[in-house]
């Protein structure tokens, strides 16, 4: 024995206090933001701040409906166009991972995560909102739904992957179609890990602000129609986070403090999605 | 003897490039169970598989040759309506885990979007665990998940999903493998009664299930049918030497 007993004590005990350090220091930043988020924000959280349109400079009060209800639109918009186109893209990756088509798309989709959001708000600037001349809700969640895609192709491509093979044979040795095993049998198989995929995608589109600059652009007053411009969180946040003045300082901080509490809700729910739809193999 | 409820007739399967099958020429009778037997890797599996066409869904996967169900080419018919005609359980238990055990045994109907009325659901959900030996066990909880089964019963009652189609051919591809040896022997005294309602093939390892269930049996070797006949003469006289070596043991 080279090694005394106490020796490898204190290794043990020197590794595990390095890791609790990294823990922390990875941690630490996380938890700062949330505090100081949450400081600046109660202050100005209340009913009022939620159902109130924004007031001119100088009057006290207002609040940030227009957003909260432009955010709602856009996201719900594009999860609308990119959930099926999403699915059904994960699911022939799923099914067909050694065409030639495969391996084109794969990467394409690969490209599409890392394209910054910025640039994909230009790009449907030019494509969407200069021919029809006015910026829309709709164009922003046009761009929205592109940055969705990838996240809900690889998790429905990765969750189908994981349905055993022997799940597709029972069913189509019951005479089952294909299409009708596909959307019956092997979907519902994964379905937690799809949902997954989906909510993720939610979170991660609805605090993107780049975007929606130059497509929904914003609205100082409520807006259910989706070809008109619309007002949104991070756009509200952007605004007034830049003016000069200390009211809408405030309201930005209150706008951060409810995107961030929707984005943490959004995360814990993958989590229960995860749970509660988790099958069995 | 009358007509074969099931023939093939040169049937080539092939993987690729590979040869799995070659010009296998075999006859089902009508309520008997026949018995596949081999080696590993001989096509036993590959056999069954080309029967309900699920052979050819495998990537590279072909055949060649005549499997005729009933006097009708096998090849001529739509796999989805050929597949409803011909049961099949696997291996390892593949009950559908996002349903429950009621769904389980109708899926073959619901899947295939037949509406049936609620009593005529029960009626065939009923009768189908029963057949299976498998209603006293889990009568009480019809719509817990299939997967809260034990293997034994999970294979039972991916058999009850089998029969609730009324197959005309029942086939099972190592049913037991993956079960202890008390569930395999339900599972073997739920064959000998089927006999009487369904024609079975049966394809296994375990020469002593072939020896206690089957009326006939077919030894194949290396992709060829070796032998094929009544199972006594198979176990006492066997024609070839593959097989007589199999038999007792010197290889396999």
């Amino acid at each position: 024995m080279r090694e005394g007993i106490r020796y490898r004590e204190f290794k043990n005990l020197a590794f595990r206090i390095l890791v609790i350090l990294v823990v922390t220091i990875s941690v630490a930043p996380l938890i700062a933001i949330l505090v100081y988020i949450f400081k600046q924000g109660i202050s100005v959280i209340n009913w009022g701040f939620l159902v109130h349109l924004p007031k001119p400079v100088g009057e006290t009060g207002g609040g940030i409906l227009n957003a909260v209800i432009g955010s709602f639109l856009i996201i719900a918009v594009a999860a609308l166009i990119a959930i099926p186109v999403g699915v059904t893209v994960g699911v022939y990756f799923s099914e067909q991972s050694k065409t030639g088509i495969f391996r084109t798309a794969h990467l394409a989709v690969d490209i599409l995560q890392g394209i910054p959001s910025i640039v994909i708000g230009i790009i449907i600037y030019v494509w969407f909102v200069k021919p029809f001349g006015k910026f829309s809700a709709l164009s922003g969640s046009i761009a929205l739904a592109l940055m969705m895609l990838p996240s809900i192709i690889k998790s429905t491509e990765e969750t189908l992957k994981l349905v055993p093979l022997s799940l597709k044979e029972a069913s189509l040795a019951l005479g089952v179609p294909y299409y009708k095993t596909i959307i019956s049998v092997i979907i519902p198989a994964g379905l937690s890990g799809i949902l997954n995929g989906i909510i993720l995608g939610i979170a991660r589109v609805s605090g993107e602000t780049a975007p929606l600059l130059f497509t929904a652009f914003g609205n100082p007053f409520v807006n259910f129609n989706i070809l008109k411009p619309t007002a949104s969180l991070p756009l509200i946040i952007f605004n007034y986070a830049t003016s000069p003045y200390d009211e809408w300082h405030k309201l930005a901080w209150g706008a951060s403090f409810i995107l961030v509490v929707v984005i943490l809700v959004l995360n814990i729910l993958t989590k229960i999605a995860e749970k509660k739809w988790k099958v069995q193999f | 003897m009358e007509s074969p409820i099931l023939k093939t007739v040169d049937l080539n399967a092939y993987f690729g490039k590979t040869h799995v099958l070659k010009n296998v020429n075999l006859e089902v009778q009508k309520n008997s169970i026949t018995a596949i037997m081999g080696p590993s890797g001989c096509g036993k599996s590959t056999f069954i598989r080309c029967v309900n066409r699920l052979h050819e869904l495998t990537e590279h996967a072909t055949s060649d040759g005549q499997i005729s169900l009933n006097g009708e080419d096998i090849y001529k018919m739509s796999p989805t309506l050929l597949r409803r005609k011909v049961g099949m359980v696997f291996q390892r238990p593949n009950p559908f885990n996002t349903m429950s055990i009621y769904q389980n045994v109708i899926a073959g109907y619901t899947l295939n979007g037949n509406i049936l009325s609620k009593t005529d659901k029960d009626q065939i959900v009923e009768e189908s665990l029963k057949q299976a030996a498998l209603w006293n066990e889990v009568k009480d909880n019809l719509h817990k998940k299939g997967t809260f089964l034990s293997g034994g019963q999970q294979q039972r009652l991916c058999i009850a999903r089998s029969l609730a189609m009324k197959p005309a051919l029942l086939l099972l591809d190592e049913p037991t493998s993956a079960l202890d040896p008390i569930s395999t022997s339900k599972i073997e005294e739920l064959l000998l009664e089927f006999k009487s309602s369904y024609t079975i093939l049966i394809v296994t390892h375990n020469m002593q299930q072939a020896g206690r269930v089957s009326d006939y049996t077919a030894f194949f070797y290396l992709g060829e049918l070796t032998e094929w006949d009544k199972t006594t003469t198979i176990f006492t006289n066997p024609k070839h030497i593959q097989t007589q070596n199999y038999i007792t043991g010197r290889f396999g």
